[in-house]
């Protein structure tokens, strides 16, 4: 019944909009939701995006996901301290020759939006979504602005463009594309951004 | 923070009059601490004469240029023996330039009979020496202004680079020193008394200061000839491998790249890559294919190794010291019996400066630029590897970012290397760096160690029993010094700090194993005292503890009444902590230790929290005995900053491991050291009045603080830290 | 190869280069600046720090072709500006050197926080210091001449 599936969508997505928050939708589109959350969250949790996502004050590199060397830390805005900023070694494109990823901006994600505890370890599924959910947490996003942040973010584009290491080797990609990981979080978003359960 | 000194005018009058014909230990020694002496591992030092101008030169415009017999690599040499030649001389010190002596027969040190800087000596070997040359020179200038005036020395005084005589006469350094030159140079001289010495005693400020905050002060790596190269090798992974092939036409394709060829190592062979730039050698070589052999080198492995170790430790070894009874501890009731067993990793030394030397090659003559420690054993490697006397080579000492021992290496593997590419490339200076890759899997590390201890504890709580077994790849054997300091199978630098301890123990047994490794080994600042310090003072304080009391009180007990420098800094420690040590706040604790090496007693008390997982160390008080401390602003700064030197034992990252032969760690990212947040917050030191024959304070901040530190530690968790680096808090 | 035109301490200079080659190595070896110091290579201790575009930045890992139009200041011409000059001269005046070798990267990098914090606490210091190695251990000083610094210019002084 494609009018009905179509109306319901559209309901959905109203109702996303509206509250950005979980939605009374069909168990089949809640379904499908949370399963392109789990492809969500497998990114998010991949060291290229988790290593800036911390609970500490300092971020993280490698896929090992060890403390960032030289003590950086996260500063008052995230992007670091005066005689520590991000962006003054990591400059606005990667820097191959030396084995420094860059891009425009380059800092850590504030507190609210950490993805780990502060034993390092990433937070569960639902914990993260939740977060990510969280209007109050995510800059104010709704679902379509988080689909818009996944899709045009430098710093979440720069996740599929991470250089190369000081030993010449490629940095490890996500498990999806970028586009992959776009759609995903569009049929999230348009489910709802469902979360699943604790 | 400041330190104040008193000088002894009595025990200064000891060592006023010299023979200027020669240098003996004996003139400025107490003669009850002939310690010195015997500690020596090199021949009898044979009568030298050192002639003032190839110490000094006072220039036509007044500056006065004083040669500085050993390498400055941060200890502050460079202004303090200045200091002890200028005091004498009356020289302007505003006016005083230092400079780092070239490798020659007259720059020796006076005690060990080579050119060289490490035992915390330069002061204590020098002193006198410098002293003299000082006092000699004015001596002569003297002579010279009273033949002018048709008057005697007695008539004229000196201040400041002036000669001043009866009747208002007066004359500059500059202008006598053509004809002082020409002066007979002095048999005897009369040294200053305490009273009269302006500079000495004093804190004077380094000389090599604005140079080194505005960039201006050139190291070793900085140099920079006409038509240099710039040179990296491709060392084997594993020590002791050879190249087998070379793949090579990437590397020579990067631009600037001019020459690849295979070179011998100090063990092994490796690749050489010269270039006009570093970062197209560096570039090239990373682009080389290499195949090595490694079929017949030990491949070392510190799973292995530490495996073996335990075992060693666990049988007796051969003998260093056998107080007593050596199974007086198998009597001892097991309630009554402490036994510990250490753990100490491979230690790299990480000098800021990362290894270097410049040669060029002449065919008849050579020249060499390197920060050495160890200028006549470089200078004789230089010369054998290009087939030429050592006169031949001449070797200019640079100014060095630290060493901390790594620059005194008797197989002189570095400069070597430099030789062997500058020897292809005659008449062109080629700059050899190693990368901090190089440095830090390059090996020549202090050994790793294992230690057993078993302690019998009397009903006073002190100890009656000592078993103690150390195990650790000999420093010496294979080198020059093997036979000084290889005793009966034991080598002294392994047990230095246990074998020579201060404390009085019965029945007291020590012996040592020492495994051949395929890893090359070296001094780290402070050298045997670096393992064996932590072991003694933990032990100590935990037998303090046991004994239910105050930390200070017990070593004041244990020690021998001889230990008179150790008890005089617990004396000090105990007042100048007296403010802060006993009234902690909530989550911080004290912790405590006391070592002499190198003739200097040093006591420490510590102020410890935990942070993050951490020690945080809020606050560190240092006494130290060094005997008279020639400039008490450089003894201040060698204590705060090398407190902070040791504490690279406890990093969590502090370690260099090896697996099937390879070392684990890469650069400072693997192998972390202390940074500001690690170090301790102030420290304030104090120096017990001395006018005794100055003492080293290079190496003595070292051993201290990590033991005091974990003392501090064992208060606030219970637990005992028997295994470096400190991983868990 | 390519060429480059760059601000350095106020000067432009003009250099042909591999357009990898960090910043640090065309400072030392192509125009011939060696106050900047090679230590590590991979930013883990600050003694090759400069100000690019005014920001404290590890030299060791900026290749030349990232640099563009921003100017440069090295240690060599820290000493232009009031703060460089005050915390040169607390750290002669502290007696903060030893071996020296880190210290042009520490007195960029407490330039660096002093120009951003006049009055620092100790938990700024030890933040935007956390970075700047010192093997020999100078850090106990190096807080005191920051402080003495910090002190010099809010009074109106250097």
């Amino acid at each position: 019944m494609p009018s009905i599936r179509a109306a319901l969508l559209v309901a959905a997505i109203v109702a996303a909009l509206w509250t950005g928050s979980r939605s009374e939708v069909t168990d089949a589109n809640t379904a499908q939701g949370l399963a392109a959350w789990e492809q969500v969250y497998s990114v998010l949790t991949h060291p290229r995006c988790i290593n800036c996502h911390t609970a500490t004050n300092y971020p993280q590199q490698g896929d090992e996901r060890r403390r960032h060397v030289a003590n950086v830390v996260r500063g008052p805005e995230g992007k670091g301290v005066p005689g520590l900023n991000c962006a003054g070694c990591h400059q606005e494109t990667n820097a191959d020759s030396t084995g420094v990823p860059g891009g425009h901006n380059w800092h850590l994600a504030p507190l609210s939006m950490r993805w780990q505890d502060t034993n390092d370890r990433p937070l569960s599924s639902a914990a993260v979504c939740r977060s990510l959910t969280d209007r109050s947490k995510n800059n104010n996003l709704d679902g379509p602005g988080l689909l818009k942040h996944n899709e045009e973010e430098p710093l979440v584009n720069w996740a599929w463009n991470p250089g190369h290491r000081p030993d010449g080797s490629m940095r490890t990609l996500p498990p999806l594309t970028h586009e992959e990981f776009v759609a995903a979080t569009r049929r999230w978003v348009e489910a709802g951004t469902p979360c699943p359960g604790r | 923070m400041a330190a104040r000194q008193e000088l002894n005018r009595r025990g200064f009058l000891q060592v006023s009059f010299a023979a200027a014909s020669g240098l003996f230990v004996s003139l400025y020694l107490d003669p009850k601490s002939a310690s010195l002496a015997q500690e020596a591992p090199m021949p009898p030092t044979q009568s030298k004469v050192y002639p003032p101008d190839a110490f000094v030169n006072i220039r036509p415009d007044g500056k006065i240029v004083i040669q500085v017999n050993r390498l400055e690599f941060g200890q502050g040499v460079q202004t303090a023996l200045p200091m002890l030649l200028a005091d004498e001389m009356d020289a302007d010190w505003t006016n005083v330039i230092a400079n780092l002596a070239p490798a020659a027969d007259v720059y020796k040190d006076p005690l060990f009979g080579m050119q060289m800087v490490g035992g915390s000596g330069s002061i204590a070997h020098s002193f006198q020496q410098y002293r003299e040359l000082g006092a000699k020179t004015r001596a002569m200038l003297v002579a010279v202004a009273a033949d002018h005036w048709n008057t005697t020395p007695d008539k004229c005084r000196t201040e400041a680079s002036v000669v001043y005589g009866p009747n208002g006469k007066s004359a500059a350094y500059a202008e006598l020193a053509g004809e002082a030159a020409r002066k007979p140079v002095p048999a005897k001289v009369k040294l200053k008394s305490p009273a009269e010495l302006r500079l000495v005693g004093k804190r004077v400020k380094r000389l090599d200061s604005n140079a080194k905050c505005n960039g201006s002060l050139k190291f070793g790596l900085d140099l920079d000839l006409p038509g240099m190269k710039v040179a990296v090798v491709a060392h084997p992974p594993v020590f002791g491998g050879r190249v087998k092939s070379v793949v090579d036409d990437e590397a020579r394709g990067i631009e600037g790249v001019t020459n690849v060829f295979d070179i011998p190592l100090a063990k092994g062979t490796g690749v050489a890559v010269v270039a006009d730039r570093f970062w197209a050698a560096k570039q090239a070589r990373s682009r080389l294919k290499i195949d090595w052999d490694l079929d017949d080198v030990e491949k070392a492995d510190s799973a292995e190794l530490w495996t073996r170790y335990r075992q060693l430790g666990r049988t007796p070894g051969n003998v260093a010291v056998s107080n007593g009874e050596a199974n007086a501890i198998d009597k001892i009731p097991a309630n009554n019996r402490i036994v510990a067993e250490y753990e100490f990793p491979y230690l790299a030394h990480t000098p800021m400066e990362p290894l270097n030397t410049t040669v060029r090659f002449d065919g008849d003559r050579a020249e060499v630029w390197a920060g050495s420690q160890f200028q006549t054993f470089d200078q004789l490697a230089v010369a054998e590897v290009l087939g030429l006397k050592p006169e031949q080579v001449i070797f200019h000492t640079e100014m060095a970012g630290g060493g901390f021992g790594r620059r005194a290496v008797t197989d002189s593997h570095v400069q070597r290397e430099a030789a062997a590419i500058a020897k292809r490339l005659r008449g062109t200076p080629v700059k050899l760096i190693w990368t901090r890759e190089d440095d830090v899997q390059g090996g020549y590390y202090r050994p790793m160690h294992f230690h057993r201890v078993e302690v019998g504890v009397g009903s006073n709580g002190l100890p009656v029993a000592w078993r103690h077994v150390i195990v650790g790849q000999s420093l010496l054997a294979g080198t020059p010094f093997e036979s000084f300091a290889i005793k009966n199978g034991v080598d002294a630098t392994a047990t230095e700090g246990t074998a020579d301890t201060h404390y009085n123990i019965p029945n007291f047994h020590v012996t040592a194993h020492h495994p051949k490794v395929n890893v090359p080994v070296l001094w780290w600042r402070s050298v045997g005292h670096t393992h064996n310090a932590f072991v003694m003072e933990t032990m100590t304080d935990e037998l303090a503890t046991r004994a239910r009391m105050d930390p200070i009180a017990y070593r004041r007990k244990l020690l021998k009444p001889e230990a008179k420098k150790l008890l005089s800094t617990l004396d000090l420690l105990e007042k100048a902590s007296a403010g802060w040590r006993n009234s902690l706040p909530r989550g911080h604790a004290l912790g405590v230790s006391c070592h002499e090496c190198f003739d200097t007693g040093v006591a420490c008390a510590v102020d410890v929290s935990i942070e993050n997982k951490r020690p945080k160390v809020h606050r560190a008080t240092i006494a130290v005995n060094c005997g008279l401390a020639v400039n008490p602003l450089t003894v201040e700064s060698q204590f705060q900053a090398g407190l902070s030197f040791g504490l690279t034992q406890l990093m969590a990252k502090g370690a260099i491991t090896l697996k099937n032969g390879i070392v684990e760690q890469r650069n400072w990212d693997g192998y972390v050291p202390p940074y500001i947040v690690d170090a301790p917050v102030a420290v304030d030191v104090h120096i017990v009045p001395s006018g005794e024959a100055p003492t080293g304070c290079g190496e003595p901040p070292v051993p201290v603080i990590s033991p005091a530190v974990v003392n501090a530690l064992a208060r606030l968790t219970g637990k005992r830290y028997r295994t470096l680096p400190l991983v868990n808090v | 190869m390519a060429t480059y035109q760059l601000i350095v301490n106020g000067e432009r200079r003009e250099v042909n280069v591999d357009p990898s080659t960090p910043l640090l190595w065309v400072l030392r070896e192509d125009l011939k600046m060696t106050g900047t110091k090679y230590g590590c290579g991979i930013s883990a201790c600050g003694a090759c720090t400069v100000h690019l575009g005014g920001i404290a930045t590890r030299s060791c890992i900026v290749p030349i072709s990232h640099v563009g139009d921003r100017p440069i200041v090295t240690i060599e011409g820290i000493g232009q500006d009031a703060v460089g000059r005050a915390v040169q001269a607390a750290w002669v005046e502290t007696d903060v050197v030893q071996c020296g070798y880190c210290q042009s990267g520490q007195i960029m990098s407490a330039v660096a926080l002093l120009k951003h914090t006049p009055r620092p606490t100790e938990q700024n210091i030890e933040e935007s210091m956390g970075g700047n190695l010192c093997r020999c251990g100078t850090y106990p000083r190096i807080r005191e001449a920051i402080k003495t610094a910090a002190t010099q210019l809010t009074k109106g002084g250097a």
